[in-house]
């Protein structure tokens, strides 16, 4: 067949082909200040890795808190020292552990290691480029966050505690060093770390906007991009226009916390330190600030995961993708909403009752495109012929938790609801069911489909069954009880709730979901030893298109080098979603349009 | 030791796993691709019906065990509440219904369309009829619940009725305090900078006239069943949010950014803790926002009354200036010495 002759055909031609850059790799070029788009994809894929586990580890720990409010666990004194003085863990410990699980798997996970992952290894190798518009700022957007992870991580080591007023870190308790012990160095360094973040993130998407739009070889129009790539370059529009937002907001935080200006604080009285001379800020402006980010934050994060899930299910359904352009305008008219609906994180901040009602109505309306988005997916399926790799399983669980968290967002969403089960335990199903586990699951099914591409080798199938029937079960068992407890109004960021009358009747249940917790973390931990044994001893990939897939980048070598193809880029002829087209199972893009060929999409 | 023993067993466990999965890697080779492939499609195809399945019944044990648990099983105590129970309900059953059909087809095409040697693939990349269907159908759905919400919203944040009580309410680092106007129904003004958490912790203005009737109260609130409360919110320190989950609202105290909030409510406590049947039954005041290290334990409590035992309460209660300036009380008069300082401090202001 063709591509086995291609093979052949390059690897005879060697190294040569690799143009302007080939040159000496020496260890550091190679693996450390790397400008290939590959390398600096697995760069950010394995810190986004070692982030998820200390972020899962946190995880782990407040739930043993939630779980066990009574039990003592010496080992836990000897790890965490003073913040677990008789093997409990205390309140300023708990906080600060849920404050670093929130910012890190929220930034550092599901951003950085989502997009900075996908987008870095897809978006060159998907539309036909040797590299990003600029290897250079790219590596730099790594090292930045190599910093900003750096930096972030020592905040842990500070005497009086990392950050602990929550990720949003609404003033007045973050910009006040006696409010709370969290808030004194520990709250420099956050947002330090942020701010290098955001530059990263800068960087990274700038470079993705940039490479979309110009690098595209010959044929690649724009709607013939694969959704991934749809979806990723949406992704770094909103990560472009509403990162600088969150920076101002930070540098206008540090100067109230450091240089006695007010933005954020009013008519302040701190117990023990007495009334502060700051009047006039307003707390709720940082909000604002925040939201502007915070929300279209969950598009950044959720959008590649949807793009790689249309991707890998037409693959896998041997089935085109149904809709193209309405997946298109969907993702657009979720981009373009994503802007518009971050009030609604601020319903019960005393927000103006008819802004309040804009901000309803411009909510619920994102459920249009999101319902879109889903029934495509399901006809996707339908009289498809369904091959279930690791890759096509997570896919399915995306769409699943998908339709379970998005349809809760129908209820927080609604103002009149939302007054009542903001900051519940509802909002914590919700938002971990839609947001967390769909984009993990989202990124574990790009892990799954694209390893053979990253390394040359598989993952082990059956410890990918493993990982996926447990993960989608134990996340249902873990976050849809939280549903009743919002119900029951059961407020998040608790340290405990004995004391409460309203709120003590889950106890059983905090046990129980604690419990399915750990198990669903220790095969978290399967997963990482399955990609790191399959990195070096995994079953060698030994066919160009395992997955006999239409898209560019199983057109490259089993190992690309630097610059993808060691020949001429393809040209592409047609949309990426030819399977099953008048009888042939799959036609890839490289593949001239046939004479006798039915009309496409 | 145990703890060591633990690690040890999940180590052995990962172990036994790891090589199960290898071995079955060797086994697929030999198998031959195409085979195993059809193996593996077999068994996933019949485990998405089963998690489907399963995934139902667990549902429904979850409902069963914690629907009693939940403030819908108990019933809202506030007129609000009432409508905001009403809405959860009826975006219950939308979301519910929705819910069953897309998980229902997602994993029974999983399940129902598993690779098949003899299938055809069906080409079908796009209808416009379709898509028209499932945006339409949302779109419609929404308005409903958008109209529905927004009216409650409006009647929620709208103003109260005229007979409405008046309660001030300021959060603090981490505890209430309750503010009433005393006799003239008016509040003193106020200023952070007078605050001295001993006689005056919300920074009442003396001078003001109105100011010397207030009443403050910490930590509990009385109200009176059927009588609208109007609550006038603020914060000493950083955000707090009053969480009045049985009457299914609440709203954040802001520093220096008063915000108001009102409900009805429709049982006494009494009348609360006979209808759940716990005799420890009270209206919580929960702090919603993350307000630093005490915030789990940041509880207040609202005393819902008749008119009657209202009336007695606050019969007892003392206006806070006196608290302040204890040599004015006029019920410590009887020393003559007193009479003559008061006389001096008020000739000086």
């Amino acid at each position: 067949m063709s591509h086995e002759a291609a093979l052949h055909n390059h690897e005879g031609q060697g190294h040569d082909d690799h143009g302007h850059h080939e040159h000496h790799d020496t260890f550091l070029t190679k693996y450390v200040f790397s400008q290939d788009h590959k390398m600096i994809a697995k760069q950010f894929l394995i810190t986004g890795m070692v982030w998820a586990v200390l972020g899962g580890l946190m995880s782990v720990l407040f739930r043993l808190q939630l779980g066990y409010p009574d039990a003592s666990f010496p080992w836990l004194e000897s790890i965490l020292g003073k913040w677990a003085k008789g093997g409990q863990i205390t309140p300023e410990a708990y906080y600060a552990l849920v404050t670093t699980h929130g910012t890190v798997l929220v930034f550092f996970v599901l951003t950085a290691g989502l997009s900075g992952t996908f987008a870095n290894f897809l978006i060159p190798l998907q539309i036909g480029a040797r590299d990003m518009a600029s290897p250079f700022l790219n590596m730099l957007s790594y090292w930045f966050f190599f910093t900003a992870s750096i930096v972030m991580l020592s905040s842990l080591f500070v005497e009086t505690g990392p950050f602990s007023g929550g990720w949003t870190a609404y003033p007045p308790l973050s910009a006040l060093h006696d409010a709370s012990p969290g808030s004194k160095s520990g709250m420099d360094l956050w947002i330090i770390a942020m701010a290098l973040f955001v530059v990263s993130s800068l960087l990274g998407g700038l470079n993705y906007i940039a490479t979309i739009l110009n690098m595209r070889t010959k044929g690649m129009s724009m709607t013939r991009l694969p959704l991934t790539i749809w979806a990723l370059f949406f992704t770094a529009v909103l990560g472009v226009l509403s990162f600088p937002v969150l920076l101002s907001g930070m540098i206008l935080l540090i100067f109230d916390r450091n240089f006695g200006t007010s933005f954020y604080l009013s008519d302040i009285y701190v117990n023990g330190v007495g009334a502060l001379s700051n009047e006039g800020g307003s707390a709720i402006l940082f909000q604002h600030l925040f939201w502007f980010l915070g929300h279209p934050e969950v598009y950044i994060i959720l959008l590649p995961a949807m793009g790689m899930v249309s991707e890998i299910m037409s693959v896998n359904s041997r089935k085109p993708i149904f809709g193209y352009m309405a997946m298109l305008g969907s993702l657009f008219a979720i981009a373009i909403l994503a802007f518009l609906v971050w009030a609604h994180h601020m319903f019960v901040t005393g927000l103006n009752p008819f802004l309040g009602s804009v901000f309803v109505l411009l909510t619920l309306l994102i459920a249009v495109p999101s319902a879109i988005k889903v029934f495509n997916w399901l006809t996707t399926l339908w009289r498809g012929n369904i091959r279930f790799t690791p890759g096509m399983l997570f896919a399915i669980g995306f769409v699943s938790l998908f339709i379970s968290g998005g349809l809760t967002g129908i209820w927080l969403g609604n103002a009149a609801l939302d007054i009542y089960l903001h900051d519940s335990y509802f909002v914590v199903a919700h938002f971990h069911i839609v947001m967390g586990v769909a984009s993990m699951f989202g990124m574990f099914a790009g892990v799954y489909h694209w390893f053979p591409k990253m390394y040359g080798r598989y993952l082990n199938n059956s410890l990918g069954y493993i990982h996926f029937w447990i993960t989608i079960a134990g996340a249902y068992m873990i976050f849809w009880p939280m549903h009743y407890q919002g119900l029951a109004g059961m407020p998040r960021r608790y340290f405990d709730f004995s004391i409460w009358e309203s709120f003590k009747q889950f106890a059983e249940l905090n046990r129980f979901i604690s419990t399915v917790a750990m198990i669903v973390f220790a095969v978290q931990i399967l997963f990482l030893i399955n990609f790191f044994y399959s990195i070096f001893k995994g079953r060698k990939v030994t066919v160009l298109n395992p997955w006999e897939s239409n898209t560019l980048e199983w057109t490259t070598p089993i190992r690309p080098g630097h610059g993808n193809w060691p020949g001429e880029i393809p040209e592409v002829h047609r949309w990426p979603y030819d399977y099953g087209k008048d009888g042939h199972d799959f036609i890839p893009q490289d593949v001239p349009v046939g004479a006798d060929e039915t009309d496409t999409h | 030791m145990s703890l060591y023993l633990s690690v040890a067993i999940i180590v052995l466990i990962f172990v036994v796993i790891f090589q199960i999965a290898k071995a079955s890697e060797y086994v697929s080779i030999l198998k031959g691709e195409e085979a195993s492939r059809q193996q593996n499609n077999k068994i996933n195809g019949f485990l998405m019906v089963a998690f489907l399945v399963l995934g139902f019944v667990g549902i429904y044990v979850c409902n069963k065990a914690y629907y009693g648990k939940t403030q819908m099983a108990q019933g809202a105590a506030s007129i609000q509440g009432q409508k905001v129970d009403e809405m959860l309900f009826v975006t219950l059953i939308i979301t519910g219904i929705v819910f069953v059909i897309t998980q229902v087809l997602l994993f029974w095409f999983a399940y129902k369309y598993q690779e098949d040697k003899n299938r055809k693939v069906f080409f079908f990349a796009h209808s416009t009829k379709l898509e028209l269907i499932w945006t339409a159908i949302p779109a419609i759905a929404l308005t409903v619940l958008v109209v529905f919400g927004l009216r409650n919203w409006f009647f929620f944040t709208g103003e109260p009725p005229k007979n409405a009580m008046v309660v001030e309410v300021t959060g603090k680092q981490f505890g209430w305090i309750f503010r009433y106007s005393g006799k003239d129904a008016i509040f003193g003004k106020k200023y952070y900078k007078n605050i001295d958490p001993a006689t005056n912790s919300v920074g009442i203005i003396w001078d003001d006239k109105y100011a010397q009737d207030d009443i403050l109260t910490e930590q509990t609130m009385y109200v009176v069943k059927g009588t609208p409360v109007k609550l006038i919110i603020g914060s000493r320190d950083v955000i707090h949010d009053v969480g009045l989950t049985h009457f299914r609202l609440k709203m954040d105290a802001v520093p220096g950014i008063p915000t108001t909030m009102w409900f009805t409510p429709i049982y006494t406590t009494k009348e609360m803790r006979e209808k759940t049947g716990n005799p420890n039954f009270a209206y919580e005041i929960s702090c919603d926002q993350m307000c630093g290290n005490g915030h789990y334990s940041m509880k207040g409590v609202i005393e819902v009354v008749d008119q009657e035992e209202y009336d007695l309460w606050m019969a007892k209660q003392k206006p806070q200036y006196f608290t302040a300036f204890p040599e004015k009380d006029p019920s410590a008069v009887p020393v003559a010495k007193a009479d003559s300082t008061t006389k001096a401090t008020t000739a000086k202001m």
